[in-house]
């Protein structure tokens, strides 16, 4: 009765093409930005922000990165956190060989060089598939973080081998390092997110996003249709992984500030944001901050509701979160296959037909 | 000259010992198309149960074998009962992340049910230097890789018996080769992956018992796995005679680049030269060395 498109006409092929032809879709998005935007940034205290927002904003970044390779592409990829390291050390570098530079210009070019190391480890694709690229892809991961472990010019020689952000304002605001405040954090990685969503819900809607499809349904097919495997294969490795550097940039400048690479970029990285993207959904580019905020979100409930609610010591809290962390994504494969992103759509399929389901 | 054959020698017994993990991966992956990462686990799991009923009970090694033995098949039962049946028929990738689910799942267990601390695993193995070797050829080595080196021959003789001349072992090829021609014909596919499953963990366990023996059974044991991978893909997913070629190739190309390569660039690049070596060959042979070719049609 509320969500339904009868009686809403277009006129223009311009409208019969918009992301969200319900205009109740558009009204909920609309307001959830103005929430996002103009709400939540004067509410927040410092532990939501840094418990919870800031994590899913990144983490949503890096799995809608991945997304766009595994769910959109086909191609498995095992390396994520070996990329988001390279972000990260490259804004680094950037930050701290030209003090001048401006954030927004560092995280977008920190994103560029992911993309170029992504192209590079994305070359096997070209003739390895399915678990044999996956593993291959492993050895991005290693490497990366053997690299950047290894040369100490990365890190800039600093004795302890950890990379620290220096402060940095954007539009007269301390946006990086220990005296910038929280809101400015959350708004600049919510402005990050919401740009770039649209530019890859864009870019799957047009013609690259079918060709990553093509070749991910079948690429022989896809070749003999004239979709070609060189070019799609590389850029979806080129976008995906601008995406993940751009997310690993942010996860280091304004996330956590100070990084050793082994910690943080690890191979537990590119699982979790792999199972973001299974959980919310191949796919699906909601999917994906769905996963992430699932993801985000369930070990700090498991952790509050098992050392506060129930007394556990939390180093057995530890051990009984991994457990049920295996539990339940076990029970979610099983109950959806396809993710929370399908889950949504069954629900607005039946809010369609409400109150009158035939 | 002695040096290289030691290093070489070193690395061959090392590689037999990725073989082994690796060996887990290609029963199930055979058997049921499942890419089962949670193969390192288990052998941690199975290190972990086997030294745990030795610590606890005080039982003789043989018995507490056998009682872990029966733990494995137990856990067999329950993935296939609670997971895999359930996930019928879904895409590789989901089953794939099933499988991680159920690494945390055991690695949960394990740390709930037998703590977390490093276990020593001491059933008797022979251990430290061989005096023969060292005094007829100059030569150090470990007697425990040797042993290692010998069970995994028996273990693989045992296994190519098995597939080869049993029953069981035809339904299991049968099953392999195509699942919906082995039901017509009668098989149980449930049976099979219990049974697949539970010969795995006892992979996991003989594995699990030699590297617990080497090196202290703890967390790090899960971590294998990923040494096996690069094994895994270097011989091929679905061949046993891959893993174990595969694994010497990784282990001698290990040890022999630590030493000659890696001086050079820094050190410390174990953990990423065998997955470039098995880059390297995918990209000549993209099925691994022994893995079936792969044939495509539109």
């Amino acid at each position: 009765m509320l969500y339904r498109e009868a009686g809403q006409f277009k006129t223009t092929y311009q409208a019969d093409q918009g992301i969200f032809p319900i205009a109740q879709d558009r009204y909920v998005v609309w307001a959830f930005l103005a929430v996002a935007f103009l709400v939540v940034p004067f509410f927040v205290n410092d532990y939501w922000t840094n418990a919870v927002l800031l994590p899913l904003l990144i983490y949503g970044m890096a799995a809608l990165g991945l997304n766009i390779l595994v769910g959109y592409c086909g191609q498995i990829s095992l390396g994520t956190g070996g990329f988001m390291a390279v972000g990260a050390y490259a804004s680094y570098k950037l930050m701290t060989s030209f003090p001048e530079m401006s954030m927004i210009v560092v995280v977008l070019l920190s994103g560029g060089m992911t993309a170029a190391v992504g192209v590079m480890f994305g070359l096997p694709s070209l003739r390895i598939k399915g678990f044999y690229l996956a593993v291959a892809t492993l050895a991005a991961q290693f490497f990366l973080v053997w690299l950047f472990n290894k040369f100490g010019w990365f890190y800039n020689y600093s004795a302890t081998g950890q990379i620290s952000a220096p402060e940095r304002e954007l539009f007269g605001v301390v946006l990086t390092g220990a005296s910038a405040q929280t809101w400015v954090k959350y708004l600049f990685c919510l402005t990050f997110l919401t740009v770039f969503a649209l530019i890859a819900k864009n870019l799957v809607r047009g013609r690259l996003g079918r060709n990553w499809m093509a070749i991910r349904d079948m690429d022989i097919a896809a070749e003999l249709i004239g979709v070609r495997p060189l070019m799609t294969k590389l850029s979806a490795f080129a976008v995906s992984s601008f995406y993940i550097g751009m997310a690993g940039s942010l996860l280091f400048t304004i996330y956590l500030g100070a990084v050793e690479v082994g910690e943080v970029f690890g191979i537990n990285v590119s699982f979790l944001v792999l199972f973001m993207v299974i959980i919310g959904g191949l796919g699906s580019i909601v999917g994906s901050f769905m996963g992430a905020a699932f993801l985000v979100l369930l070990p700090i409930f498991l952790k509050n509701f098992m050392v506060d609610g129930l007394g556990l010591m939390p180093v057995m809290a530890k051990h009984v979160e991994i457990l049920l962390m295996g539990l339940l994504i076990i029970f979610f494969l099983i109950v959806e296959p396809h993710g929370l992103a399908r889950l949504w759509q069954i629900a607005k399929e039946k809010l369609r037909m409400w109150p009158f389901p035939y | 000259m002695s040096f290289l054959v030691e290093t070489i020698l070193s690395g061959l017994m090392a590689g037999v010992m990725y073989s082994l993990v690796a060996l887990g991966f290609v029963l199930i992956f055979k058997a049921s198309g499942i890419f089962n990462f949670a193969q390192g686990v288990m052998c941690l799991f199975a290190a972990l149960t086997f030294a745990g009923i030795i610590e606890k009970t005080s039982l003789p090694w043989p018995i507490a074998f056998m009682l872990t033995v029966g733990v494995m098949v137990a856990v067999a039962w329950a993935v296939e009962r609670f997971v895999l049946r359930h996930l019928v028929n879904q895409e590789p990738i989901i089953l794939f992340m099933a499988t991680i689910g159920l690494a945390y799942v055991l690695e949960g267990i394990g740390d709930i049910v037998w703590g977390s601390d490093v276990k020593v695993l001491d059933i008797g193995l022979p251990s430290g230097a061989s005096d023969f070797m060292l005094d007829q050829f100059n030569i150090y080595i470990e007697k425990l890789e040797v042993f290692a080196a010998l069970i995994a021959a028996v273990l693989v003789g045992f296994l190519a018996i098995f597939f080869q001349k049993t029953r069981i072992g035809r339904a299991l090829r049968a099953v392999a080769d195509d699942h919906q021609a082995a039901l017509s014909v009668g098989i149980s596919l449930q049976t099979i992956w219990v049974i697949v499953w539970s010969v795995a963990g006892f992979v996991a366990l003989v594995a699990g018992t030699l590297w617990g023996t080497k090196s202290g059974v703890q967390f790090s044991l899960s971590l294998i796995a990923l040494k096996a991978l690069p094994v895994l893909i270097l011989g091929g997913f679905t061949s046993i005679p891959g893993a174990i070629v595969g694994g010497l190739i990784i282990g001698v190309g290990e040890k022999l680049a630590e030493i000659y390569v890696g001086p050079m660039v820094g050190g410390a690049i174990e953990n990423w030269f065998a997955y470039m070596l098995a880059l390297a060959f995918l990209l000549v042979r993209p099925q691994g060395l022994f893995g079936e070719r792969i044939i495509e049609r539109v």
